[in-house]
């Protein structure tokens, strides 16, 4: 390393740092078959456990009776929610200050619901076991719909909560309400509309879907009787906030805790929350003393761990004559189902709902949102999604689509004319935030261009003129979004989830020879933080990317932290292993000061080491200066070379992207096909393109999924009929497109490295690139709203409504 | 439940278990044998995180009993490695390529691939998409594992075509 013919480019080539594409260090246990995730963990006496669950949306259980049950071989108990009232876990708080019934309590509000755990010696023995059990139950009304919901007569859901007008974030004005939340100025925004030249009103609704990961959720439970520790194994997203909720709900203390994310196959939302499962096998480890594992089936997945969306959004947006918009309303009901168990930072009942002024520069905003409980499962989650930024960004997008057509204006032209200026930044928002750092217009044209959005607009003119001379049946739908993202929750002073201040945090320590270990409060579902975040030390202290060990999830050992969604891993722990990374390299400048004789202030950071000022060749590497601060009495200064940091960011960062897509549509058969698919993101500091590239071929699969066949569904009795991949739709190699990645980069200004984060941007920016691609085909004959999912028959229906079959 | 005795050869190795009939292979695999590459993702056959060799062809073990597998020949991607314990062409092509994030439809996609490049050695990108259909993947949105398949097709001819 004291090689001095060496560039400092050729040294910062070695580390491996940001900004390289660094192939992932993950992949040569994963592509070997290695990895190891929860279902894989395995020990000695381990018992399974599995639910029996209602059959019902709406019941009363009238009796259980596990008798046939307990003599099946192998099932060595039965759980109801009797065995677990004594010890209070018959219910559990949820994430958005309500609480949810682990197993039923006298009745059930959701089809899929939990009844009894059933534990045994396998997963055979305990499915018998549950096919066993014998349930009564009483049908109750059923209400699917969260407007019917709230009419007067409507069936009475939660009768744990008679009489409760207050709750966790308000007034409750009716039994099947939940809360009012309401941002920005409602009179102001009111007289806007009234007095605006135009107006455009529409009712956009964001159908319920689901994260769903490959590996479902799951958990090991394994109560040590003699130390008294209990150890969990699980996918969880985040681990530290697992083992506070456990300590507070058991009571075990929680250092008699211990909750290991092994590797997860994927959460996208899906594992942030907190589920029945995981407290039945605790509580059947502590009661068997035997370890106890649950992993769900996908059908107990569709049905019962975490939906997402279902927001029915309906909108008000004015604007002058020449297109400068002046205003937007909002109110969304939003149908959490039969509990509240929504994961958003406490203050936020409706996440960042409020972001959805989105990259417009809108004077004056009002957003209201009224959650609704109805007989549906319970979640609410951010799938792939900074707690309802998806929802905003579609609601705009499409509110932004209709205005065009109001207005008779091209849409990507009624965009640029209302973005906020590069000089606007740091932007204060009408309903509160400010934005951090964009540049709008140049992402825009960049993206404009590399489509040839003028060439397809005349394409397209033409495509319409052949389809009214009857020379085609297939349209053209060119998809137009430019989306702002907030993400990297978030700021201790208005983020927390059940009072744990939203920061994150990364320990490093240098080892004698030079490499290190880094521990977050992170964990990585797949993004590659073992990659990443060693190249952000690398490149802050000149360690190669390839000496640095990375861990997450073991709380023994890992720095607290509140996990991974929310894109919120590189914008608060990043920031985390910087500052961390930056302490230890003021401590190596003082050594390296010291061993080189001369002042701290008269050596500088070069690249892998430090050197005299004016003297590059008097050098200390950080190698050597990480030897001697194990081997040498240094003055004033204590031996080793570590540093931990607890990260609270300063602002939220905002990540945006232009997508632009072209589709084409059979009128006749309602079959569509994806003709090309430009995302351009901006997410500030790129620190590993070929995993940024990654995440966006993947998040806009999801948004692929989601705009055109994913639903969560159910019928007018609560049946769930998007249960199984059958019914679900997950697309194949074969459906997906190909995408064209392409970036910007506006780093953010209060960032210790500028990134902004990526992971959820494509989800939030494909789904209505891809919807207005298939409003856009039928704007000619008069289309102003259609709701997703966009799948065959919704489109064919498209077309038989605007009367396009003769 | 009465269990049967099952011989099976996997990844070139003769091993040999009980099992009550209805064990389906992927627990076999998993949990008696211990190979715990192939996953399970939904039981229903859809996903393909399940997929193993069998005989010579790829089957999704979820949805095999035990008992139709008796005697036969099954490979997992742990059997895909080199001997001298080094990655395979196909395993290195999807992590050159970046063809994977969280891991867990890796062992299936893998397998599948291995069985389509010895089925088709020189696929088109349309033909790797349809040959990989049976495969689910949440991450990728699978640009980058038909990228990785296209490449270890090339390496896989390039080096048989050095070997003639």
């Amino acid at each position: 390393m004291n090689d001095q013919t060496m560039t400092p480019q050729e040294r910062a080539a070695g580390l491996k740092g940001m900004g390289t594409s660094r192939k992932r260090v993950e992949d040569v246990r994963f592509t070997q078959g290695k990895g190891n995730y929860v279902d894989d963990i395995k020990m000695d006496g381990m018992l399974f456990g599995d639910f029996v669950r209602s059959p019902y949306a709406h019941a009363r259980v009238t009796s259980i009776n596990a008798e046939e049950a307990l003599k099946v071989p192998g099932v060595a108990a039965v759980i109801t929610a009797k065995d677990l009232e004594p010890l209070g876990l018959h219910w559990m708080p949820t994430l958005a200050g309500d609480k949810q019934m682990v197993l039923a309590d006298g009745k059930v509000l959701f089809q899929g619901q939990e009844v009894a755990f059933v534990i045994g010696t396998d997963r055979y023995a305990v499915a018998d076991g549950v096919a066993a059990v014998e349930v009564d139950y009483e049908e109750l009304p059923v209400v699917t719909d969260p407007f019917k919901a709230l009419e007067p007569d409507a069936p009475v859901l939660r009768e744990d909560l008679a009489g409760q007008t207050e709750g966790a974030h308000g007034p409750r004005r009716h039994h099947n309400h939940i809360f009012t939340w309401e941002v920005g100025d409602k009179d102001a925004t009111e007289k806007v509309l009234a007095e605006a030249d135009v107006v455009a009103e529409e009712m956009v609704y964001y159908h319920r879907t689901h994260p769903v990961p490959l590996e479902t959720c799951g958990c090991v439970a394994s109560m040590d009787k003699v130390t008294g520790k209990l150890t969990v194994w699980g996918t969880f997203q985040a681990p530290h906030a697992v083992r506070t909720v456990a300590s507070l709900i058991s009571g075990i203390a929680e250092h008699n805790i211990r909750i290991i994310s092994p590797d997860i196959g994927g959460g996208f939302g899906n594992k942030v929350g907190v589920y029945p499962g995981y407290i039945c096998s605790i509580v059947a480890s502590i009661v068997t003393g035997k370890p106890v594992k649950w992993v769900e089936n996908r059908m107990d997945n569709l049905m019962s761990t975490a939906f997402a969306r279902d927001y029915w959004m309906k909108g008000r947006i004015s604007a002058a004559k020449d297109g400068k918009i002046t205003g937007l309303w909002c109110h969304t009901t939003a149908d959490h189902g039969g509990f509240d168990a929504c994961a958003d930072p406490t203050k936020f009942p409706a996440g960042f709902m409020s972001i959805c002024t989105g990259s417009y520069d809108i004077p004056v905003a009002y957003l209201g949102v009224d959650g609704v409980y109805t007989n549906k499962a319970p979640g609410g989650v951010a799938y792939r999604c900074s707690f309802r930024v998806t929802e905003a960004a579609y609601f705009i997008e499409r509110m932004i689509e209709v205005l065009a057509i109001k207005l008779g204006m091209d849409a990507a032209e009624l965009r640029r004319i209302n973005f906020i200026k590069p000089d606007q930044f740091p932007y204060q928002s009408a309903l509160g935030w400010e934005y951090d750092s964009g540049d709008y217009h140049t992402a825009w044209d960049k993206a404009l261009n590399a489509v040839g959005y003028a060439d397809l607009r005349a394409e397209q003119a033409q495509r319409l003129e052949d389809f009214k001379a009857g020379k085609t049946r297939k349209l053209i739908g060119i998809g137009l979004t430019h989306f702002t993202e907030i993400v990297g929750a978030g700021p201790v002073k208005n983020c927390d989830i059940l009072g744990l201040g939203m920061f994150d945090s990364c320990e490093i320590r240098i080892h004698p020879t030079g490499s290190a270990i880094a521990r977050l409060g992170t964990i990585s579902q797949g993004q590659g933080h073992a990659t990443t975040f060693a190249q952000i030390i690398a490149s802050e202290i000149g360690i190669p990317a390839d000496d640095i060990t990375l861990e997450e999830g073991d709380t023994d050992t890992a720095p607290y932290g509140l996990g991974t969604y929310g894109s919120r891993s590189t914008p608060v722990a990043g920031a985390a292993t910087a500052m961390a990374a930056r302490k230890i390299r003021a401590k190596a400048q003082m050594i390296a000061a010291y061993l080189l004789e001369v002042h701290d202030d008269d050596v500088e950071f070069d690249v892998d080491r430090f050197a005299v000022k004016g003297a590059p060749e008097r050098f200390k590497t950080m190698k050597e200066i990480a030897f001697a601060s194990y081997n040498q009495a240094i003055p004033g200064l204590e031996p080793g070379l570590e540093a931990v940091s607890y990260y609270d960011p300063p602002n939220m960062t905002f990540p945006f992207g232009a997508y632009i897509c072209v589709m084409e549509f059979d009128v006749d058969t309602g079959e569509h096909e994806v003709r090309s698919f430009y995302a351009l993101d901006d997410c500030g500091t790129r620190i590993n393109p070929m995993i940024i590239e990654g995440q966006v071929h993947g998040g806009a699969t999801e948004g692929y999924a989601i705009a055109m066949g994913q639903e969560i569904a159910y019928d007018q009795m609560g049946n769930h009929k998007t249960a199984t991949l059958m019914d679900f739709f997950v697309p194949t190699a074969w459906e997906t497109p190909s995408y064209t990645t392409d970036h910007t980069v506006t780093p953010s200004p209060h960032h210790p490295i500028g990134a902004k984060g990526v992971g959820e941007s494509p989800n939030v920016g494909s789904v209505p690139c891809f919807s207005n691609a298939v409003h856009d085909a039928f704007r000619p004959f008069g289309l102003m709203q259609s709701h997703m999912p966009h799948d065959q028959w919704r489109i064919w229906k498209i077309a038989n409504d605007l009367g396009l079959h003769g | 439940m009465t269990k049967m005795h099952v011989k099976l050869n996997v990844n070139g190795a003769d091993v040999e278990g009980q099992a009550e009939p209805r064990t389906l292979l992927i627990h076999f695999l998993r949990e008696t044998l211990g190979i715990t590459g192939p996953h399970i993702g939904c039981e229903t056959s859809h996903c393909g995180a399940c997929t193993v060799d069998m005989n010579g062809k790829s089957v999704k073990s979820c949805t095999v009993f035990v008992g139709q597998a008796n005697g036969a020949e099954i490979t997992t991607v742990e059997g895909l490695v080199n001997d001298d314990g080094s990655l395979g062409v196909i395993q290195e092509m999807f992590r050159e390529h970046h063809g994977l994030q969280c891991g867990f439809c890796t062992p299936g996609m893998i397998t599948r691939a291995h069985r389509l490049l010895q089925e088709n050695p020189n696929p088109t990108e349309d033909e790797v998409r349809f040959g990989i259909s049976g495969n689910l993947c949440r991450c990728t949105g699978y640009q980058n594992i038909v990228k990785a398949i296209m490449a270890a097709a090339a390496q896989m001819n390039a080096s048989k075509e050095a070997a003639e």
